[in-house]
């Protein structure tokens, strides 16, 4: 899933004061379940802004609503912003860019975008994927290393690894687990293949795809 | 002699380093290798070592070679893309500097700049490569040179790496790239360097122990805390703790480990982090002060 923060709440008061009337729009999909953007948060933040808005004696009126999901036009037609005249997403960057460029007035993100992750715990998710468009997953035994190395490197831990933590000193490191994982499955000569520097104009050109004309439906 | 004919005539070598200034007087840095002058086959140039941002490498081998000194030009990838790693590649060869030393380099995080975006377009396994492709006339894309480079090139190895099973498949993933030699991260222990050296001597390359002269427990002790992949044994710190002068005990150790390594790899390096008037010093005491030419 994509996972999401809230931003502080003086730098969304910062974009929302200008305005008379906002309309909070949450995301029930990823937003929801990292607990950023769902229901529960839509309102939450509503209470927050009107409190923060009332001690800067700005008048603001909030209302809040929560779409299925933001980053498709099918969810934005239920959408009903009329006599708003500002949108605060609670959506990841997709959703949020896919609503300003659908209504005529001014849409602030609510939300950072972290990464793409899966949950570690209760409340708790790991960056797992950078979207590179060339997926190496297969020779690392499921690990990535373009995500998870500090340095994106591809063949092997750098000297700054000890005791099988990262240079940073806030991860494990990233090729510690792969050789030991390569290792469980009897795959430890593929560490030794060199893998060659990652072709980054694929990365570039991915602005758009089109799975139709990929032949695909 | 060049570090590469000292190393290939099996001759033991010695190599040291000298780091580029913070600003443009390079005064301090041409001292430090004057006073090596003779005694060294060659001088690292560290390449804004431990991500703080220096005076460039190259401008600074450059310093060195007009005043008939032999730099290794440190090349990390923290800094530069593909495209700029190949032509200071080309730049440092039209100025006749041929070692090079490929390393992934520090993170950023670790510098004074830590806001700064990481490159890391390559990594040390591809820079040998890379280095290996201009040294056959082309540059990575294929397209062919005009005028080829003569790389002696080079990496870093790890040996107290823990775990260091990982760390001695990247040694043979670097050899296979193309490393002629190999400078080691600082050394204590010889009895576990002399096992990594029965691994590495089945390989193609040659291997120079590194030495960081101790100059205090406390130091010691901060090394094993605060350095990856550097292990002081106890013992040492024990000897060090109870010495009346640490630093002459400090040049004993590494004069001590000299010895029982030499003749189990090709060569020493000898960084100075900080106290570049030991090496000297070390050289003297290990006997290794005359460099034959
Ligand atoms: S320690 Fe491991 S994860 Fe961290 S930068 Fe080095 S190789 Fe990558």
């Amino acid at each position: 899933m994509i996972v999401v923060r809230q931003k502080p709440v003086d730098e969304i008061c910062a974009f929302v004061t200008r305005h008379r009337r906002v309309l909070l729009v949450g995301c029930n999909t990823c937003a929801a379940v990292a607990l950023a953007g769902g229901e529960k948060e839509v309102d939450l933040m509503a209470e927050l802004l009107r409190l923060a808005t009332s001690r800067k004696a700005s008048f603001v009126e909030f209302s809040g609503t929560v779409l299925t999901r933001q980053c498709e036009p099918e969810f934005l037609e239920q959408l009903d912003s009329e006599g708003y005249d500002a949108i605060l997403s609670m959506a990841c960057g997709a959703g949020v860019a896919l609503l300003a460029s659908s209504v005529d007035v001014p849409v602030y993100p609510a939300l950072d975008t972290l990464f793409i992750g899966a949950a570690q715990g209760l409340a708790s998710w790991e960056a797992e994927c950078s979207a590179c468009g060339q997926c190496v997953l297969g020779r690392t035994a499921g690990i990535c290393p373009i995500t998870r190395c500090a340095k994106g490197i591809l063949n092997g831990p750098c000297g700054g690894m000890s005791d099988g933590r990262c240079e940073l000193g806030d991860r494990d490191c990233a090729w510690v687990l792969i050789f030991q994982r390569l290792e469980k499955f009897g795959r430890s000569e593929e560490f030794l293949e060199i893998a060659e520097p990652k072709d980054h104009s694929l990365r570039t050109r991915l602005v758009t795809w089109d799975a139709h004309e990929d032949g695909i439906r | 002699m060049s570090l590469r004919e000292a190393l290939e005539s099996g001759r033991f070598a010695v190599t040291s380093e000298v780091g580029p200034p913070k600003g443009t007087d390079v005064s301090q840095m041409l001292d430090t290798a004057e006073k090596l002058r003779g005694h060294v086959d060659a001088l690292n140039v560290t390449d804004n070592q431990a991500a703080v941002m220096r005076l460039c490498t190259l401008a600074a081998c450059v310093h060195l070679a007009q005043k008939g000194h032999e730099p290794v030009l440190q090349v990390t990838c923290r800094d530069r893309n593909r495209l700029s790693i190949q032509s200071d590649l080309l730049g440092a060869a039209s100025f006749g500097i041929t070692n090079v030393l490929a390393l992934t380099g520090d993170h950023v995080i670790m510098g004074d700049h830590p806001q700064a975006k990481a490159v890391f377009d390559l990594e040390s396994v591809q820079l040998l490569e890379v280095v290996g492709a201009l040294n056959n006339g082309t540059d990575m894309a294929g397209n062919d040179l005009s005028g080829t480079p003569e790389f002696f090139v080079g990496a870093v190895v790890t040996p107290d790496a823990h775990p260091i099973e990982p760390q001695l498949a990247k040694f043979e993933k670097k050899v296979r790239a193309g490393a002629n030699y190999f400078q080691t991260q600082a050394v204590y222990d010889s009895e576990s360097f002399l096992g990594f050296m029965e691994t590495a001597r089945s390989f193609d390359a040659k291997v120079l122990a590194g030495i960081v002269v101790l100059r205090s427990a406390g130091m010691a002790r901060f090394m094993n805390k605060n350095i990856p992949g550097i292990t002081v044994p106890d013992a040492i710190i024990a000897e060090l703790a109870s010495a009346q002068d640490p630093v002459a005990v400090g040049i004993e150790i590494a004069v001590r480990f000299i010895n029982d390594v030499r003749d189990s790899c090709d060569g020493v390096h000898i960084m100075a982090v900080g106290a570049e008037h030991l090496v000297p010093r070390v050289l003297d005491a290990a006997g290794l002060w005359e460099v034959p030419s």
